[in-house]
């Protein structure tokens, strides 16, 4: 059997399947298990060897031929399967407690199984084709019966479609310069190519203005989804180009364009953040931040770069799901996610607003949390690197923590009189504290993601070697 | 080589009236027209039977969402009379297509294709950004959005023949199409109670 079945083929036919169940805790229990199945096999099962499962001896071949193309999976690609699949399980999990279940999980199953045939086509440009189809899934997994699409689904689907043909027309000329290297035109028309599908592809300020508006527009949970996939997919994508082709590699002005650019991100991110009154907006900022820091680890284009890129991974997925499962509990439960709105929840929703806050203050790099082991080597490695780089991206990490105390501000502010009541179900507490202890857990002993992170930077042939 | 240059101007004449036009009909009319053209051009690169795809699948994503428009009662005919800024839009067609037309002339030599393939195609990408740019409604940003990749389509036919890669692309002109009628549904619909 080949491993793209198993890990490209069948969670599209599952997410096809599950479309038609229509109980919640059936899909989610069905979809999460087999996310933590696939996560699982990925981890022990190996490529290419043949093993013995009772008295059968089986093969996972490596490629599978589509249509005069290949889809890949090799050994170096199944932690990153564990990764993706371990964080759908994740999102799965906690979906029916929200009542989100039906509509993240069959068209999140398809998603997953796309981009996971982006990291295993060949031609690796191919990837571009496949992250745009499930572009495609988005808006009916965003937008609920009745509901308008806004300017920031509209904005979505056309950035994310722009970046696909530029994306296309580089291999093109990637073509000519592996034919000819020295071809120095070749290579400045690519490079522009390039760098502009990627701004569309990662949002990249001025074409970030999506994320905001969409986070304002659909429900958080699935926004948190889509935030999640979209921006990992792009990245890993773009690292991909990074390791494949020498003359990026080794371009002389790659680390600058990286830094540049990251630094903007986590900049603009954080600073906008503060001046936001919607939470939903703050967690959009929260993601433009999060994807500059990743740009900024791989500027550092070494081993310790590659390492921190992945290591801002789990911390990213546990912080977006946390705070996204919080924002939908008060925003199915508020008039709106407005801070005026919002005021005083905290005695009526404690979970989801504790939850909120712990999530929030992980992302600003907040000691004790998740996000700050990674914050901290980040900011160590651009301090010995450049220190106005280093000072930017502290910046908007004290940007996302002002947000965040503003959150609180309002979320506290309520009437002395008024008590304390917990209002969530009992799946929600539970998420939530789940959720919460993982922020602490990965804080206090970082060394637990480890075993992971050893072997994620294999997917990666030179970057960093 | 002649009708190549006829596929560019059906291309232009259908690209400007599909950018003046309010009226969903005459939209979805001009978009078909385009898919036609745009077949016409892919045909020069590739056999007649693969190049079938495009113009199949195109004249499908305008199907889709004719159905779609056809079916919403809410759904007024012309909204706006076509000449309330015609000049405007007409203009900026015409200047959209001189671009293209003198980029046309290096991109031709560079991709060693037919200047009036290179043309029509540009043509094509420039009438979609106009409409992607110039616009929030959903209808005209999805529409904008086929006419810049069939635009696209039609010079990457000349440099890539892959199976998979027209199958993607047949995909995506069917996906966003069903996108672009989903967002007609979801604007029309009440919500649940």
């Amino acid at each position: 059997m080949s491993a793209s079945i198993l890990w490209i083929f069948l969670p599209i036919l599952a997410g096809a399947f599950l479309l038609f169940l229509r109980n919640q805790r059936w899909t989610a229990f069905v979809a999460s298990g087999l996310s933590f199945v696939l996560a699982l096999t990925a981890w022990l099962l190996p490529i290419e060897t043949t093993f013995a499962l009772g008295s059968s001896a089986f093969k996972l071949s490596s490629t599978f031929e589509i249509l005069g193309r290949r889809l890949v999976l090799t050994t170096h690609e199944q932690p990153i399967l564990t990764l993706i699949y371990g964080a759908a399980a994740f999102w799965f999990i906690a979906s029916p407690s929200i009542g989100k279940a039906h509509r993240l999980i069959p068209l999140g199953l398809v998603q997953i199984g796309l981009l996971v045939a982006a990291l295993a086509v060949e031609p690796f440009l191919y990837a571009a084709l496949l992250i745009e189809v499930a572009v495609l899934l988005t808006p009916p997994l965003l937008l609920s019966e009745g509901e308008r699409p806004g300017r920031g689904l509209l904005r979505f689907v056309t950035f994310q479609t722009l970046a696909m043909p530029l994306i296309l027309f580089t291999g093109w000329l990637l073509r000519g310069i592996e034919a000819d290297p020295g071809a120095s035109a070749l290579i400045r028309q690519a490079a522009i190519l390039l760098a502009t599908g990627f701004v569309f592809l990662l949002a990249v300020f001025p074409f970030h203005t999506w994320i905001p508006l969409l986070s304002e527009e659909a429900a958080p949970y699935l926004t948190g989804f889509v935030f999640w996939i979209f921006p990992t997919s792009a990245l890993l994508f773009a690292a991909g180009f990074i390791d494949r082709y020498a003359w990026i590699r080794t371009a002389p002005q790659l680390p600058q364009i990286l830094s540049a650019v990251g630094a903007l991100m986590v900049a603009a991110g954080g600073l906008l953040a503060v001046f936001q009154n919607h939470l939903g907006r703050m967690l959009g900022y929260a993601v433009i931040l999060e994807t500059g820091f990743s740009l900024l680890s791989l500027s550092l284009l070494d081993a310790q770069g590659v390492d921190i890129f992945f290591l801002l991974f789990v911390p990213r997925l546990i912080a977006l799901a946390l705070w996204a499962l919080c924002l939908d509990i008060l925003h199915q439960n508020t008039p709106s996610l407005t801070l005026q709105d919002l005021r005083g929840q905290l005695r009526r929703w404690p979970f989801a607003s504790g939850g909120l806050i712990l999530a929030h203050l992980s992302l600003a790099g907040l000691p004790t949390l998740a996000g700050f082991p990674i914050r901290l080597a980040i900011w160590e490695d651009l301090a010995t690197l450049s220190l106005p780089l280093a000072a930017w991206a502290l910046i908007g990490s004290l940007g996302l923590l002002a947000a965040a105390i503003r959150t609180l501000a309002a979320l506290v502010a309520a009437p002395a009189e008024s008590t304390w009541e917990a209002r969530e179900s009992w799946p929600q507490r539970l998420f939530i504290a789940l959720g919460g202890l993982a922020l602490f857990g990965l804080g206090a002993f970082p060394q637990w993601i480890l075993p992971l992170l050893n072997r994620l930077p294999a997917i990666f042939e030179h970057l960093g070697g | 080589m002649l009708l190549n240059w006829i596929a560019g101007i059906l291309i232009l004449a259908a690209g400007a009236w599909l950018f003046i036009s309010r009226d969903w009909r005459w939209n979805l009319g001009a978009a078909a027209i385009q898919y036609l053209a745009a077949f016409w051009l892919v045909q020069a690169s590739w056999p007649l039977a693969a190049s079938a795809v495009k113009l199949i699948t195109g004249w499908m994503a305008c199907a889709a969402m004719g159905i779609t428009l056809a079916s919403a009662k809410t759904e007024s005919g012309a909204e706006h009379d076509w000449r309330e800024g015609g000049l405007f839009r007409l203009f900026a067609v015409a200047l959209a297509s001189l671009t293209a037309f003198i980029l046309a002339g290096s991109a031709s030599a560079w991709l060693g294709i037919p200047l009036p393939i290179t043309w029509g195609s540009l043509t094509m990408m420039a009438v979609g950004l106009l409409l992607i740019g110039m616009t929030t409604r959903p209808l005209r940003v999805i529409l904008g959005l086929l006419t810049l990749l069939a635009g696209f389509e039609i010079i990457y036919a000349a440099i890539e023949s892959s199976a998979l890669v027209t199958a993607a692309q047949a995909l995506i002109t069917l996906g966003l199409a069903l996108v672009g009628a989903y967002f007609l549904v979801a604007a029309r619909e009440e919500p649940p109670q």
